[in-house]
């Protein structure tokens, strides 16, 4: 069951449907629901490896659906430090609960300034109403 | 209904083989084959059964109307099956040398002149198996072109956005980058959008025309100069070859490499997904370059010429899929000069379904089609949440092969309809009038399209558990039971990827 | 013209519908300088019995294996084709589909791809294959490309007694794949693994053919085990007529297994259409190209089967796909599955048995020294003639033998070495005269 659309209140997020939470140095990130419901029900995260790194606005990674395959973008830098094996084993987790069991990454920022580049909540949403 | 292997029994078979009393040759140990596969063991009437009772469980142009765009499924005429079958074509062996094969080469080399001439082009290999395979083949050709002339910084192919996708893959393939183009509000390439792209990286250009959309590009003098102008190659994707054949040639567009799938255009039977054959027609400036060998003719006489010094190699064994070759020949030579009369009649059935249905879906571009028309059922979608698919599943039930759907991507919920010429007028009526009752029917009763299909051997098959579990085999030992969970050794690990 | 079926009312009819006065007007968006006015410069129309007459006509002018006696193997065998292969092909629910990409209409083909990929695992040892390529030369190009992204690596290894023609089709694609393509001489017939594991350093696979191109059997689980030393994988090219007697490569190393499915099922037909095999362990599942079927359920719990991870494929992935690969060889891999139905566990066993002794039985008949000495054989051997083989073969063409093919065609220093299959198809009479027609070649 996918989830109702929502857009959290204390998230960055990235054009390309992209969010992160941010903790001190470190921040999770994963994909918003605009990203799921337009995929469809994921079958499949093709995850880096913890211990590599990700840098601001490149792929990552791929989720596939059964029609569909979009490359995941880093909305920061840094190095990886766990990859969501929910996510991985078990991926329809990132459509039901795409900001809390669905998180794709945990980093720890290279860049901290890099934050200021992303969208808040009132931006992403006038966003995805663009699309 | 069972698999083959659910029916086997031990020690149950179908064949019988001679036997002779000779001595026995062992294979070494180590070479050894330890357990038997574990083939089906099924007497031959049950396996006639069998497969029988899985055809009646398929659909196919023999059993109706089958509006696939960009497939062209046209009836295939039988007689092709009677001719492919003669002993001297049937069992003839690919090794036997040229003069014990002189019926054959005579027909290759008949069907290679033949497939010129609907080009108005040179040079003609028929080696490649498949319409993709003739779009790999065309992109080495341009390597290889473009690497005699020293021109080696030429490393990107343009392709429309609404091209099918085997052209950015075989692009990929061949090594070289890709750049797209748009489209404009008219369905024709956005000439502007293009002009900015063409360098002095392009090697070419991969387009068909009509394009996916089912529209002539009016502006394909201007987008051939475009090309030329820029020392690059236009290469002719053939898949919708069925609109033009004797009306417009590809060469006369100014294409210098084209394939032409003769599983679409010339008849071979498609069946279930294949064989089919990808021959290409070439430039004179390219023939060098053209597969070895190649089929020529010498006097009365018909040759294999490996002498090609500057050819890209092989892509195929032989020199093709020679089966195909005999459907396509006898079905051209069936035609003769009305071959146009079958691009007219392709084009005309198109356009009176466009005509019929235009009302009660949307159109995204309004001008006359050639082979095949593109409707959206986005009109559906935003008044009653009726999909592209909803309306194919609830075809079935009215016992008619759904169109292409999704397809091309640059039209939101999309049915891609092409009859093909051998359709009576009642057949496109009766899909016409079944096309405007589903419209109805989203509107008054959608329930009935999301349920579709109710009349087929299965209901909707659920996608998304097959590309998560991955069983691609029967589990000899431990079947698993799909209503529950999954047992284990038969799911493939397809988490992780390699 | 019998496809066509509008009359003139029809035509009328439906241009008063569309709204334009004429079949020419349809195409009007078609610029003039690019428009074919007149005939297209083709033979005139064949009525259908003219036609069959003037493809009689053609094929009677070729000298098939109904007409000369033929032990010509080298890639393509006279292997018997059941009757029951003919009946299932001619089905117009299999002949006519086309891929099936709306699984409700095509359950009969989905669920029979199914059983053949269930089939070709069980003869090659594999977890899974897919639903076929376009011939054993591809496949091997096919193979090449998993390699190169599974592991890396940009180069190739090939043994050289590995079809001439497999061996060229991968020299075509290796240079749009960018991967140098290195081969392996063989040693009186056969690939020496030392020779494999020093050539396979950084390479991204090594293939070798099982039985080889000289009918030769090779140390096939230490050529595979000489790959996976090197950290390139390893992909056997086999025989699927053998798999009854031959061990199945997914049993000794093997990653991948290719092959040319042409003597499971299909005519020889002069080169095709036939099919290749492409299977593989589990691991390599998502990079594999080519259609693959998936079993599954539907709405109300039945089991039924759908084409899977698409994903992979270029109608999704596009210039990211694991390959361009649309339209297949279904139909002939179709045919082998009735093919290996037909002939059960039991009946392939005893074709290769009988291959190998009808074989052991010509080598003794012949009484000719063997080009490779000491290197068992499975349906084919290779002989060393008195002369050149190419005149062997034109002087046993006179007496109505095809004995065989000219492997100095491809190999330096063989002009004198001929390469004899025999399949279950020839008898010992048949034997008995190929020794005949070599001899009788021999005093003149």
């Amino acid at each position: 069951m996918a989830a109702e659309e929502s857009y959290p209140d204390g998230l960055k997020y990235h054009p390309e449907h992209d969010w992160a939470r941010i903790e001190g140095d470190e921040a999770t990130v994963g994909i918003t629901w605009f990203a799921q419901d337009a995929l469809g029900e994921l079958v499949h995260f093709e995850a880096p490896e913890p211990g590599t790194s990700v840098a601001k606005d490149t792929s990552y990674g791929e989720v596939e659906s059964v029609k569909a395959v979009s490359d995941v973008i880093a909305p920061l830098s840094g190095e990886i430090l766990e990859v969501n094996q929910k996510a991985v084993e078990a991926p329809e987790t990132v459509n039901e609960d795409p900001y809390g069991e669905g998180w794709l990454l945990r980093i720890k920022l290279s860049d901290p300034a890099e934050v200021d580049a992303l969208l808040d909540l009132e931006a992403y949403k006038q966003h995805v109403a663009d699309s | 209904m069972k698999l083959i292997y659910e029916q086997s029994q031990p020690g149950r078979r179908a064949s019988t083989l001679p036997r002779y009393d000779l001595p026995a040759v062992e294979v070494p140990a180590e070479l050894r084959r330890e357990e038997p596969p574990r083939l089906p063991e099924v007497s031959e009437p049950e396996l006639v059964r069998h497969f029988t009772a899985l055809s009646t469980r398929n659909f196919g142009i023999d059993t109706g109307f089958y509006p696939l765009g960009s497939c062209t499924m046209k009836h295939n005429p039988r007689v092709n099956e009677r001719v492919v079958a003669l002993p001297g074509f049937k069992d003839l062996h690919p090794h036997q040398d040229e003069e014990s094969a002189q019926g054959a080469l005579e027909l290759m080399w008949r069907l290679q002149e033949i497939l010129k001439e609907v080009s108005g082009l040179d040079a003609c290999s028929l080696q490649p198996a498949a319409g993709s395979q003739g779009e790999l083949t065309g992109l080495m050709l341009m390597r290889a072109y473009f690497a005699d002339r020293g021109e080696d910084e030429r490393d990107t192919i343009i392709t429309a956005d609404t091209a099918h996708g085997t052209n950015p893959a075989s692009v990929t393939m061949a090594g070289y980058k890709l750049e797209k183009v748009a489209t404009d509000a008219r369905g024709n390439l956005d000439l502007d959008d293009l002009r900015s792209k063409v360098n002095v990286r392009t090697a070419g250009l991969m387009l068909t025309n009509p394009s996916t959309l089912g529209l002539f590009d009016e502006h394909i003098v201007e987008v051939a100069a475009i090309f030329h102008e820029a020392g690059s190659l236009l290469y002719y994707d053939g898949a919708n070859l069925n609109a033009v054949c004797g009306i417009s040639r590809p060469g006369d567009m100014g294409f210098d490499i084209v394939h032409i799938n003769l599983h679409k255009t010339f008849s071979q039977p498609h069946g279930g997904g294949g064989p089919g054959g990808g021959p290409i027609v070439v430039r004179k400036s390219l023939e060098p370059f053209l597969p070895v060998p190649a089929v020529v003719r010498e006097g009365d006489a018909f040759r294999l010429d490996s002498d090609r010094p500057k050819s890209i190699g092989k892509v195929r064994g032989f020199t093709g899929p020679f089966g195909v070759f005999v459907r396509s020949y006898a079905y051209i030579r069936a035609y003769g000069p009305a071959l146009r009369e079958m691009s007219e009649t392709a084009v005309l059935n198109a356009n009176y379904m466009l005509a019929r249905l235009r009302e009660a879906y949307e159109l995204p571009y309004d001008r006359l089609c050639m082979h095949e028309f593109v409707l959206s059922a986005r009109n559906l979608k935003r008044e009653h949440g009726i999909t592209a698919l909803d309306v194919a599943k609830r075809l079935m039930d009215y016992d008619y092969h759904p169109p292409t759907v999704y397809f091309p991507l640059v039209v939101p919920e999309a049915l891609m309809i092409e009859p093909t010429e051998t359709e009576p007028k009642e057949r496109l009526d009766a899909f016409c009038d079944a096309m405007l009752t589903i419209a109805r029917e989203a509107a008054e009763s959608p329930e009935l399209l999301r349920e579709a299909p109710v009349n087929r051997p299965v209901r909707r098959l659920d996608e998304v558990k097959a590309a998560k579990r991955a069983i691609v085999t029967f589990g000899f030992e431990e079947h698993p039971d799909l209503s529950g969970e999954v047992g284990e050794g038969r799911q493939l690990e397809v988490q992780k990827g390699a | 013209m019998s496809q066509l079926s509008l009359t003139e009312s029809d035509r009328d009819e439906m241009l008063a519908t569309i709204g334009v006065a004429s079949v020419d007007e349809l195409f009007r968006d078609i610029t003039e300088a690019v428009r074919f006015r007149g005939d297209l410069g083709l033979e005139p129309a064949l009525s259908e019995p003219e036609l069959v007459r003037h493809l009689e006509e053609l094929a009677a002018k070729n000298v098939d294996t109904t007409k000369e006696l033929s032990f010509l193997g080298a890639g393509i065998y006279d292997h018997y084709v059941p009757a029951v292969v003919d009946a299932v092909l001619q089905r117009g629910e299999f002949l006519t589909a086309y891929t099936p990409y709306q699984p409700e209409m095509s359950q009969g083909v989905l669920q029979a791809i199914f059983e053949y990929q269930t089939a070709i695992c069980e003869l090659t040892g594999m977890d899974v294959s897919n639903a076929s390529g376009y011939d054993g030369t591809t496949v091997a190009a096919d193979a090449c490309l998993v390699a190169r992204d599974v592991t890396g690596r940009k180069k190739v290894v090939l043994a050289e007694t590995l079809n001439p023609q497999v061996r060229q089709v991968v020299k075509t694609y290796a240079v749009g794949f960018g991967l140098e393509v290195v081969e392996v001489p063989h040693e009186g017939g056969t690939t020496d693994p030392e020779a494999v594991r020093r050539a396979a350093e950084g390479a991204a696979a090594v293939l070798f053919q099982q039985p080889n191109f000289f009918g030769c059997l090779e140390p096939a689980p230490d050529l595979a085990a000489a790959a996976n030393d090197a950290g390139a994988l390893a992909v056997a090219h086999v025989d699927p007529v053998s798999l009854g007697v031959l061990e199945a490569p997914g049993n000794y190393g093997c990653a991948l297994a290719i092959g040319e499915g042409q003597g499971a099922g299909n005519y020889q037909s002069y080169a095709g259409p036939h099919y290749g095999f492409l299977a593989a362990k589990s691991e390599y599942i998502r990079r594999l190209p080519g259609r693959i079927i998936g079993e599954t359920t539907d709405l109300n719990g039945d089991r039924g089967y759908v084409l899977t991870l698409q994903t992979r494929e270029q109608h999704i992935r596009r210039e990211k796909a694991t390959s361009n690969m649309t339209t297949n060889q279904t139909l002939l891999a179709l045919a082998g599955l009735v093919h290996l139905s037909w002939l059960g566990p039991q009946g392939l066993r005893e074709v290769g048995e009988t291959c190998m002794s009808l074989a052991g039985y010509a080598q003794e008949r012949l009484g000719l020294p063997a080009a490779f000495p000491g290197r068992p054989t499975f349906k084919e051997f290779a002989v060393r003639v008195p002369g050149s083989a190419r005149e062997a073969i034109a002087k046993a063409r006179a007496e109505g033998v095809h004995p065989g093919y000219a492997l100095g065609r491809d190999y330096e220093g063989m002009d004198d070495v001929l390469l004899v299959a025999v399949t279950e198809k020839r008898t010992p009479a048949d034997i008995d005269r190929l020794a005949e027609a070599l001899r009788s070649g021999d005093s003149a």
